[in-house]
């Protein structure tokens, strides 16, 4: 069980968020000199981190905010984004 | 190879078991090969052996950096099946059901395939309008799947015994007969064994580090054991799809995410078939022939390599279980593990060459042990014709550039 620190309501166990992706992956910026390649890369590919990854959460069972966290993918140890 | 029968055991038996030949040999790395193959589970020693039998390449390495199977072929709930709801999707897995048939012959190993049959309930007109749809495209592949009405399930599962109030109330079942369970460390060892035999070169604590390229091409992999020259290599490995292909300069469609499975302690026989409560996260249970039952649901919520799983799911699926069938309520739970999916963007396999000449790819997608003879089967086509097996033919990395995709992700994650 993952105890994830929400910047609002402190640590409250996993099952009352919902995870929300790589907060590494970057939209283009300018759609029209974005190639097929790219938009591909963006919109299938992963990083799929092994290790320290950045994440969207969100505590959609608490007090519904979205927050970042870094959570190590081996062994899930999270540290809060204002810590860094 | 030493050929197995009653005759050999008969023998053996007589000779005190003293006779028996090792299964595969331990060989040193060659300098070079003309494939090498990341991954020693089903699908990569599966792919070597037939490139050896269908194709006549033998000049084969296998790289394991564990123990042959000791990766997600040992860690799945041993269930094939082919009930699937896309036209590139449903001759695939019917092709790895039917070589899993046969398979124990051609390699002269006992698979202990167990053609149980699997029940899936529903319990809602969404999920019964898309099993209709699966039945469907399945009738046009050969491949029976239907309707069971709720007296016909109480005959085949006279242990089911729902409450009247249950939340989401069974109206009726489908009904897969050819679904099966097959003994999945016998697919590894089967699969190597008869490899070993046509001089492939098994390499198990071997790993690879590095995937060296020259002018867009591949021209081996470095190792814990030194360079190993090849011609191509070809990456099945599963949990470690993104980190291999990493190696390679590619980018993969693909989610590592836990899959969970978790067994009660062994009982007598009361359960046959394999049974599915899809609209409980897709909860399925079945008996394993050593008699525990066997409890999975579909993936963990988010990404992980961590090989063990979240708690929530545990209780969730526990309690979808005891819904239907309250008397396993006393059960213990005996063991409890997770597998690693590579799950991929639409949730069906990519069997694919690269951007990057001479290295092709072999991901699972959502669980790959059902797939694994067909999977093995192609892979090795491609491999050796450097041009896809008509199965997957829309199962390349393309179909993301194209848009074409094969979205399987509600009905395969899991088993």
């Amino acid at each position: 069980m993952l105890l994830i620190p929400c910047p609002f309501c402190g640590e409250r166990e996993e099952d009352e968020f919902v995870f929300g992706g790589d907060a590494k992956r970057e939209r283009p910026t300018d759609p029209t000199s974005t190639s097929t390649e790219q938009w591909v890369d963006y919109v299938y590919n992963s990083n799929n981190t092994k290790g320290e990854s950045l994440e969207w959460w969100w505590h959609a069972q608490g007090c519904t905010k979205w927050f970042r966290i870094t959570r190590n993918t081996v062994t899930h140890a999270i540290t809060p984004e204002s810590d860094r | 190879m030493q050929r197995y029968s009653i005759f050999s055991l008969a023998r053996n038996a007589l000779t005190g078991h003293k006779n028996w030949q090792q299964v595969w040999r331990s060989p040193s790395p060659k300098k070079e090969y003309d494939v090498v193959i990341i991954g020693g589970g089903g699908h990569g020693l599966g792919a070597a052996w037939y490139l050896a039998r269908d194709h006549g390449i033998t000049n084969v390495a296998v790289v394991e950096k564990g123990w042959l199977g000791g990766g997600n072929t040992g860690r799945n709930t041993m269930t094939v099946r082919s009930n699937f709801l896309r036209e590139a999707s449903v001759p695939f897995h019917e092709k790895s059901l039917d070589l899993y048939h046969e398979l124990a012959k051609d390699l002269n190993y006992n698979l202990m395939v167990s053609e149980r049959g699997m029940i899936t309930f529903i319990q809602s007109s969404a999920v019964n309008r898309v099993q209709m749809q699966m039945a469907n495209t399945m009738h046009i592949y050969g491949a029976k799947y239907r309707m069971m009405g709720l007296d016909e399930v109480r005959r085949r599962v006279p242990i089911f015994d729902p409450p009247d109030d249950m939340r989401l109330p069974i109206h009726g079942a489908i009904h897969q007969p050819r679904a099966s369970m097959v003994r999945h460390d016998a697919v590894a060892w089967g699969f190597a064994r008869a490899a070993d035999a046509r001089g492939v070169d098994i390499l198990q604590q071997t790993e690879v580090t590095g995937i060296a390229r020259e002018n867009g091409g591949v021209t081996g992999v470095q190792t814990n054991r030194g360079f190993i020259k090849a011609k191509k290599v070809a990456m099945a490995v599963a949990g470690h799809g993104s980190v291999v292909a990493d190696m390679a300069g590619i980018r993969l469609p693909i989610v590592t995410q836990p899959l969970q499975a978790w067994v009660s302690e062994p009982i007598k026989p009361v359960l046959n078939e394999i049974i599915v409560i899809r609209s409980y996260h897709g909860t399925y249970l079945m008996q394993s022939d050593k008699g525990e039952i066997v409890i999975g649901q579909g993936a963990d919520p988010y990404p992980s390599y961590a090989q063990r799983g979240t708690i929530p799911i545990i209780e969730d699926a526990t309690a979808a279980v005891l819904e239907v069938f309250p008397s396993f309520e006393r059960l213990k739970l005996l063991r409890h593990w997770a597998g690693m999916l590579d799950m991929t963007f639409d949730g069906s396999p990519i069997i694919s060459k690269t951007d990057v000449k001479g290295f092709y790819v072999d991901v699972a997608g959502s669980g790959g042990f059902k797939t694994t003879p067909a999977a093995a089967k192609t892979f090795a086509h491609l491999i050796a014709n450097d041009e896809p097996h008509v199965l997957t033919g829309e199962l390349g990395l393309d179909r993301f550039h194209s848009g074409r995709l094969v979205p399987e992700g509600g009905v395969s994650a899991n088993h």
